[in-house]
Formats: C-alpha cells, sequence, structure tokens
C-alpha cells in the first residue's frame, strides 16, 4: 500500500508529509520466539534527524526490534518502512551497531580491518578492500580518536575503544538512518562523551539515530526523541513530553527502586 | 629406509588432503564451528554409501554429490532441531551426525558382500594403497609421472578451496567475525554459512579415501588452530595454517616410516601419524609462540612480577 502511495508523489517533491523523507515507519510489527510474543503489535514513526532512545525494563524487546526492523529475525506480522521502500530496497542506507558482545573480540583482525567492514557493501562482491576505503576507515578512526590504535588486534583495545570502533566502522557506512544495541553499555566517561558528540555530530548531518539505552538518567540530556518499551509501545515522542513519571511507571511497572531513582534523575536534570 | 617413488605421492597426496582441509579449517575455527567439521566428516557417510551402491565407483562425480547434499542437511537438521527440540546446537549436532553416521555404517555393512567399501577404511583410510591406483601418466622431462587418482581429485579440490578463499575473502571475513552486520548489508552470513559447509562436505569425501572421517577433522581443525597462535591477520593466518598442513604431511609421513624402528617395527599408520605430526607442531607452537604462547605468556608473568 505504501508503494503505491510513494509512486503517486511525483519524483522531487519533497513535502514533510512526504513518505519518503521518514525514515522509519513500522506498523503493526509482532515478533513471537516459540509462540510467545516478545514484541507486539507495535506501531512506530520516526521523523527525520532525531536522535532516538529506545528505553524499556531487561526482557522489554528494545534488541529485537531493532533486529526486526533489519531483517535478522522473522517477524510474525507487520511491515518495516525505510524512507518510503521495504528494507530490502534501502538496505544500504542503513546502518546498524550490534552489541559489544555478540562477537569474539580474539578474531584475528586489527581495529582497522573491523572499521573497513564498513565498506565491504559499497565495494560490492568480489571486490578487494581498496586503498580509499582504507583510507576513509583511518579518517573515522581519527575522528573517534583512535588513529593510533588503528593496527592492534582488537583484543588490546579496553572496552571503550572497542564500542568506538564499532562506531567508527558505522561511520564509514555512512548510512542515513542508524540502529545501535546499546553502545553505551560499560564504556568509560571518555567514551561516553565521544559517542555523545558523535551522536551530536550525526544529528547535524541530517542523520536519524536509534539507540537502545540503558542509562534512563543520561535520556533526556542526550536524545530529544524517545520510545518506551515494554512489549508495546507505551509512549513514543519528544523526550520532553514522553519521558514522565507516569509514563515510565507505566513501562517499568513495579520495579520500584529502579523507579525512584529515574524520577530523582528526572528531577535533577530539569 | 628407502624412499620410493610411491613415498612423494603419499606425501603429495596427504599434503595436498592436508591444504585443502586447512583452507577451510580456519573459518570453521574462527567462527567457533570446529565440530561442525566433525559432524559434517562423519555425517556424509550415508551419502557416500548410496553413491557408492548407485554407482560402484568410487570418488565419482555421483559421490560428491550425495556427500554434499548429505552434508548442507547435516547442518540445516542441526539448526532446525536445535530450534524446535529444545536442545543447543551442539547436542543438535550429536544427534544429527551419530544417527547419519550409523545409517551410512549400515549400509556399508549390508552391501560389504558385493562392494569394495571397508568400513575400517572409511574411519581411517588407506593413504599407503592410493598411488597404485594410476590414472594419468603425463611425460615431462623424459620421465613418466604415474599420477594416482587421489592426487588429482585432491588437487581439484584443493584449487577449488583456494578460490574460494580468495574470492570470498573479504565476505568469509566479515560473515564470521559479525554475521549480523553481513546480513544487514546484504552478505547473507547464512548463504555463507552453507557454502562453506557444502565445500566442507566435499572436500571430506575427497581426504576420505586417503585419511578417513576421523584423521580428516584433524586435518580441519589443528593447522588452522596452530596458525590462530602465532598471527593476528587472518591472511597470514590462512597462509600458516597451509604451511602447519603441508608440514604434518611430510614430517608424518617420514616418522610414519622411521619413528617404529626405534621399537622394533617395520611401519606404521601414515594418515594417523599425519595427525599426530599436526598435534605435536600445535604443541610445540602452543609453548613457544611468541604473544600467546604458553612460555612467553609465563615469561611476561615473571617479568612483570619482579616490577
Amino acid at each position: 500500500m505504501i508503494n503505491a502511495v510513494s509512486k503517486q508523489a511525483s519524483p522531487g517533491h519533497e513535502a514533510l508529509a512526504d513518505p519518503k523523507r521518514i525514515p522509519l515507519t513500522i506498523r503493526d510489527l509482532t515478533v513471537a520466539y516459540h509462540r510467545k510474543p516478545v514484541i507486539w503489535d507495535i506501531d512506530l514513526s520516526i521523523p527525520e534527524g532525531k536522535l532516538v532512545s529506545i528505553v524499556g525494563p531487561n526482557g522489554a524487546g528494545k534488541s529485537t526490534l531493532i533486529k526486526a526492523c533489519l531483517d535478522l529475525i522473522p517477524r510474525s506480522s507487520g511491515e518495516v518502512i525505510i524512507y518510503g521502500q521495504s528494507y530490502e530496497k534501502e538496505r544500504k542506507r542503513v546502518g546498524y551497531v550490534p552489541q559489544r558482545e555478540s562477537v569474539d573480540w580474539d578474531f584475528p583482525v586489527s581495529a582497522l580491518d573491523v572499521v573497513a567492514m564498513g565498506t565491504y557493501a559499497q565495494l560490492g562482491w568480489f571486490r578487494r578492500v581498496s586503498k580509499r576505503s582504507k583510507a576513509l576507515s583511518m579518517q573515522a578512526l581519527e575522528r573517534v580518536g583512535l588513529a593510533d590504535y588503528a593496527h592492534r588486534q582488537i583484543s588490546q583495545l579496553s572496552g571503550g575503544q572497542q564500542q568506538r570502533t564499532f562506531l567508527a566502522r558505522a561511520l564509514v557506512q555512512d548510512a542515513d538512518i542508524y540502529f545501535m544495541d546499546e553502545p553505551f553499555a560499560a564504556v568509560d566517561a571518555a567514551t561516553e562523551r565521544a559517542i555523545v558528540e558523535l551522536l551530536k555530530d550525526l544529528q547535524r548531518r541530517g542523520k536519524t539515530v536509534l539507540v537502545v539505552h540503558h542509562d534512563l538518567a543520561t535520556v533526556p540530556q542526550y536524545f530529544d526523541w524517545t520510545v518506551l518499551l515494554n512489549m508495546r509501545v507505551v509512549a513514543a515522542g519528544p523526550t520532553e513530553s514522553v519521558f514522565t513519571q507516569e509514563n515510565l511507571r507505566r513501562t517499568y511497572g513495579g520495579k520500584l527502586t529502579l523507579l525512584t531513582q529515574a524520577a530523582n534523575e528526572i528531577v535533577k536534570s530539569r | 629406509m628407502t624412499w620410493y617413488v610411491m613415498d612423494t605421492w603419499i606425501v603429495v597426496v596427504g599434503a595436498l588432503a592436508a591444504t585443502a582441509c586447512a583452507l577451510l579449517g580456519n573459518f570453521l575455527v574462527l567462527r567457533k564451528m570446529s565440530m561442525m567439521g566433525d559432524a559434517i566428516s562423519h555425517a556424509v557417510l550415508p551419502g557416500l554409501a548410496i553413491a557408492f551402491l548407485i554407482t560402484e565407483a568410487r570418488a565419482s562425480l555421483t559421490m560428491f554429490l550425495g556427500a554434499a547434499v548429505v552434508g548442507v542437511l547435516t547442518a540445516v537438521f542441526t539448526q532446525w532441531i536445535s530450534r524446535f527440540g529444545k536442545v543447543d546446537e551442539g547436542a543438535s549436532m550429536g544427534i544429527v551426525f551419530t544417527s547419519l553416521f550409523a545409517v551410512g555404517l549400515l549400509l556399508i555393512v549390508q552391501a560389504a558382500d558385493h562392494v569394495d567399501l571397508d568400513p575400517g577404511c572409511v574411519l581411517y583410510g588407506a593413504i599407503e594403497l592410493t598411488p597404485l591406483d594410476v590414472v594419468w601418466r603425463p611425460r615431462y622431462f623424459g620421465t613418466e609421472f604415474e599420477v594416482p587418482r587421489a592426487a588429482l581429485v585432491l588437487a581439484g579440490v584443493t584449487v577449488l578451496n583456494v578460490g574460494f578463499v580468495v574470492a570470498f575473502f573479504k565476505e568469509l571475513r566479515i560473515s564470521s567475525f559479525d554475521p549480523e552486520l553481513a546480513t544487514t548489508m546484504g552478505i547473507h552470513s547464512n548463504l555463507m554459512h552453507y557454502l562453506l559447509m557444502t565445500l566442507v562436505a566435499v572436500t571430506t569425501v575427497a581426504a576420505f579415501e586417503a585419511v578417513g572421517s576421523i584423521i580428516v577433522i584433524a586435518m580441519l581443525i589443528v593447522p588452522a588452530a596452530t596458525a590462530h597462535l602465532l598471527t593476528d591477520r587472518l591472511w597470514l593466518m590462512v597462509v600458516l595454517s597451509v604451511v602447519f598442513a603441508i608440514a604434518a604431511a611430510v614430517l608424518g609421513h617420514l616418522s610414519a616410516l622411521i619413528v617404529p624402528g626405534w621399537v622394533g617395527f617395520t611401519d606404521t599408520s601414515t594418515s594417523g601419524m599425519m595427525a599426530v605430526a599436526s598435534g605435536v607442531l600445535f604443541t610445540l607452537v602452543l609453548l613457544a609462540a611468541p604473544r600467546y604462547g604458553v612460555l612467553c605468556k609465563r615469561l611476561r608473568k615473571t617479568e612483570a612480577a619482579a616490577f
């Protein structure tokens, strides 16, 4: 149906409502493992150029939501639309930063090798990694402050440096919408600042970034758009209107200590 | 010890088998799927047996086809059973390959009366006999070379595997390191997985006759694991694994001829000795590797403690 709509829109027509300008639209998305739903009936629309946090308790389906968008796990129902097209068609405009623990850091590759992987999609099958993609990768490493570590085997990097390597790889992917799975998990303060800088920079360049985030305290500070998730979307919208005590209570249920903590943080941040 | 032309061919066959296996083994080791090589090398047996019963010829194209099909089925069944059977991948692999191997064994034993396929050979191979089956006699520099079938077949598979690793180096690297990212980029890591499994099955069959279904596991895994201890670069790991594979073949046959003499026997199983040589090389590297070796790690620790 959405295809029909986008075909009607004349080329070059760039009204705000143009589906081609909406980075991500999710309709009726349900994912189930062993017939038990993990996320249920998700409807979302993310406007262009936002830094979006996806927040919710453990097991709320945050990673599942991201992976279902990227076709990494099968969807039980629903559709995901990227810039008015199917994900399959707009693959190259989508960047992904998986959880740091999802890979084996003893793998025989250097930081530069890992970053260069971000260029593989552009290179296509059978092509070797070119000088140009190496240079691009080096630039990206410089931007995250890791130029001196380019030739280190990746297990010799600290956790924060590993995370920045992943972000540098996302940079060379040069996507328009990014999905990041807990980039702030267990990183040092310097890395956290570096990541925030990077996110703001991506935003300035008109990119849209969705981030699975755990630290409620920093949500209002880092993100201008928030999705509260607990199997279903509890609330989604501009952070200042969505990130309320009431909504958090509905998202986190009875987990009182966490809630009080969050409430305090909200009070502090205002 | 006397060295015959036959001995050279035995080493060539062993080295080719080891090289073909080691090339793929790198990616099995890095994907933490070493046991998948084990599973496939056993599970191809019914495919082999059925193909053999149909064509009554060894190393025929049908045989490769049968093995490839069963090899891929092993990978598919393993995934299914671990997904639907509430068991982890290791257990489901155990279910799949033992069942398939048993079926293969039954078929072979049943057919043993009227076909020439020996269960013992299936397990250990008969590399010493491979030079007898000469299929090609080219003449170079006034000498006639008697090229055995096993050498030709294994050379073909080695070329195939070299081609695979070179052509898909980048794809193998990303899909082994970060399969999810690879998939989002349109490099389907599942596709790469099944391509790799198909080649493992084909390679296993080619190496089967020479080294059997147990020794072939040593050839798949040990050289790659040895190489991993020595380098942090993937291409160098692949190159080193091939060096170790060839070294194990040469040293293996030499020791098969020499070592038993020390204790009063004439000679022993070459394929067995090749696997032993692999194991010895691994142990030496494990002890002496500059960065990841046990000795150097110990040394660095004492040094650090001294300060």
